[in-house]
């Protein structure tokens, strides 16, 4: 009952926001929906192994890792949307809210799933839910941008929806493995037929390879990141990439039972590398800051798969950065949105200074730029250490040293940006339009409180996590430590 | 003639429709192509699994009537609101296309012959995976965004092809949840083009190029 509420309860508000004639009440839905949906995940946490559906919705650690982030996420960005469609509401926000909140059930559908076709339906259903969100500003950017989007992720989601089909072939007729269910593939690990595995796997790296971004798959990403509204990006880059992830992560845990890992690793960490390389090109020299955040993420989207290629405590390292990566680029994705509303555009060089006309959103920028770049005391500190420890214990010595080189490189290209913008000297331009100085509280609350819990997991994370963190790493082929 | 040989027969006809989108320069003659190739694959549906089974009659009957007719539909009125008619234009010739689309049903025979075999109709896994490399490749050799529609449906019905194999074991309603998805999917990649053709005044996505790395 717990996991269909979670379920439905956003798809239910979906449909009812898009018939409430007034945008005021249609926000307080957003929000109402958001709490009641983060107070059943809490619920969810106390009461451990919640299956519905006959085994095809199930409450692992794994998922309800992802589920919370989402819940989270979903909880500051619908605060943030009543601030920000105060501001600028094209259309009354009405098909707006309805997708936000389809996404919130759609993403759900993929975190609880244990059925691979309906994990691959919430997947898809993630991809439709969203089109409408870039759009949002219906200017030519914005429709090249979902174009993109649609095209790659539609490639993307038809390559994965081979990968599960794949699956199922692998899975020979026995008496109690049912088709696709996770658990029954998992007790049953042995009798898979191991070519048709290899095969999915690898259709499943490229196609949710491609949701999550990771290069070369990664081309619809900064144009989507930095033509959607702020709001947007930070889903996007905090949740659905996640949701991605957690996908990818669901086949490897197939593959590890199977005892394929020799033929996953090198895949992961050739994906991870190409990625961070890729990053640390474009990091370098960009002009956007969208952009700039876009190319961050398809930074951190390397490191999870390092994470899960080089092993061992790596493995950890990738599901605790799933968490640290999705609040930490969601803060900054929300605060960014802040200095574009003040400055109206997101090039860098438009916005010097903000520390001035936007002291708040300046400092959480500061916070921003240090944890996302894997500084201490933040968690990202604590997930991208381990992730290159467990390439030094699992003897992965180039794999280290290259990723610590190609992270120094990013860190000096996102600090070097975002300290202009903080720091810089330029812009006047805003600060003429007197009531705009200093922001709305609304449009504060979510990167303040996102901001915070990147700090508590750097420094302290609670036993219930830890326990989950540690299951979840065993699943995935991988070490607690 | 026995139920294989029609099966046979099916897939050898959705070969056809795949070359027929590949070597035509009309727009409407892609869109009938692949309306009769959603047809087929709903035939095929029924032929392949235990035939009297309520799940493959409802399976065929869904994807007859969102494959074959409503989507086809969808896309011939969104080509006669963007006004096109000669509206191909592949950044490759059409014999290339051709010859292309041979070589992946080539290569797809070779490389099926290497798997191990999972079902009774021999000719369906090959010509599931030629199905998926043409879609594909009209995917990327199509500026049209509509033709990048169809060539999305095709690669679409390539999976589809696969995913017969598996039939029975799939749920029923799963099966209905991802014919549902397709043709969302389809129906907003239709809206957008709509757009594109009343901002641009042309549905060619090769004037989306606005955002680039500068």
């Amino acid at each position: 009952m717990l996991l269909l509420a979670i379920l439905l309860i956003p798809a239910v508000a979906a449909g009812v926001a898009y018939l409430l004639p007034r945008r005021g009440l249609r926000l307080a839905l957003l929000v109402l929906t958001s709490v009641v949906h983060l107070t059943l995940v809490a619920v969810l946490w106390a009461t451990p192994d919640v299956t519905a559906l006959r085994g095809w919705l199930v409450s692992d650690p794994l998922g309800l890792i992802v589920l919370t982030l989402v819940s989270v996420l979903f909880l500051a960005a619908s605060i943030y949307a009543v601030g920000l469609l105060r501001e600028e509401s094209p259309r009354g926000g009405r098909l707006f809210v309805t997708c936000l909140l389809g996404f919130l059930a759609a993403t759900s559908l993929v975190s609880l799933s244990h059925h691979f076709a309906l994990l691959w339906v919430g997947m898809e259903s993630t991809t439709l839910a969203v089109a409408p969100l870039i759009f949002h500003r219906h200017d030519r950017r914005s429709l090249e941008a979902v174009w993109k989007y649609l095209v790659l992720s539609s490639v993307g989601i038809a390559f994965a929806l081979l990968a599960v089909f794949l699956l199922a072939t692998s899975q020979p007729v026995l008496p109690g493995m049912r088709a696709l269910v996770l658990d029954d593939i998992l007790a049953n690990s042995n009798s898979l037929e191991k070519t048709w595995l290899r095969a999915a796997y690898v259709f499943a790296l490229a196609g949710f390879g491609t949701k999550m971004g990771l290069a070369p798959l990664h081309t619809w990403k900064p144009d989507t990141y930095g033509e959607a509204p702020s709001l947007v990006g930070a889903l996007m880059s905090g949740a659905l990439t996640s949701c991605a992830f957690l996908g990818l992560a669901r086949f490897t845990e197939v593959a590890v039972a199977a005892g394929l890992t020799d033929f996953t690793q090198p895949l992961l960490i050739a994906f991870g590398l190409i990625s961070l390389v890729i990053a640390a090109a474009f990091i370098i020299g960009q002009a956007d800051v969208k952009r700039l955040l876009a190319y961050s993420s398809v930074e951190h989207m390397g490191l999870l798969v390092l994470g899960l290629g080089v092993g061992g405590i790596g493995v950890y390292g990738s599901v605790l950065h799933v968490l640290n990566n999705g609040i930490a680029k969601g803060m900054l994705f929300l605060v960014v949105g802040n200095l574009v509303l003040a400055t109206g555009s997101s090039v860098a060089a438009d916005m010097r200074g903000m520390l001035k006309v936007r002291p708040w959103s300046a400092a959480l920028l500061f916070v921003g730029l240090f944890a996302v770049t894997g500084s201490p005391p933040f968690g990202l500190f604590v997930s991208e250490f381990s992730i290159v420890s467990g390439a030094i214990r699992q003897d992965h010595w180039l794999v280290a040293a290259a990723m610590l080189v190609l992270l120094a490189i990013i860190f000096v290209g996102i600090g070097g940006m975002l300290l202009k913008i903080i720091f810089g000297t330029g812009t006047e331009t805003t600060t003429d339009d007197e009531k705009a100085t200093g922001d709305s509280a609304l449009l504060l609350i979510g990167p303040l409180g996102l901001a915070a819990l990147v700090v508590m997991l750097g420094l302290y994370i609670p036993s219930p996590l830890q326990d989950s963190l540690a299951r979840a790493a065993r699943l995935l082929g991988g070490v607690a430590p | 003639m026995n139920i294989g040989k029609f099966a046979e027969l099916l897939l050898l006809l959705i070969v056809l429709t795949d070359f027929a989108v590949l070597g035509s320069s009309r727009l409407s003659a892609c869109i009938r192509a692949i309306a009769i190739q959603g047809v087929l694959l709903g035939i095929l549906s029924l032929v392949i699994d235990d035939p009297r089974s309520v799940h493959a009659m409802v399976l065929a009957a869904g994807t007859v009537a969102i494959k074959g007719i409503v989507l086809p539909l969808f896309l011939r009125w969104a080509m006669r609101e963007a006004a096109v008619r000669r509206e191909v234009e592949p950044a490759i010739g059409y014999m290339a296309s051709l010859f292309l689309g041979s070589l992946a049903v080539g290569a797809s025979f070779a490389l099926a012959n290497r798997l191990p075999i999972i079902t009774k109709v021999e000719l369906l896994v090959p010509i599931a995976f030629a199905t998926l490399i043409i879609g594909l490749l009209v995917l990327v050799t199509r500026s049209k965004a509509i033709t990048q529609v169809v060539g999305y449906l095709i690669l679409e019905n390539g999976v589809y092809l696969f995913g017969l194999t598996q039939l029975s074991r799939v749920p029923f309603l799963v099966e209905i949840g991802v014919l549902l998805d397709v043709f969302v999917a389809v129906f907003v990649m239709g809206i957008v083009v709509f757009h594109i053709n009343r901002e641009f005044d042309s549905i060619s996505a090769a004037n989306l190029v606005e955002l680039r790395e500068s």
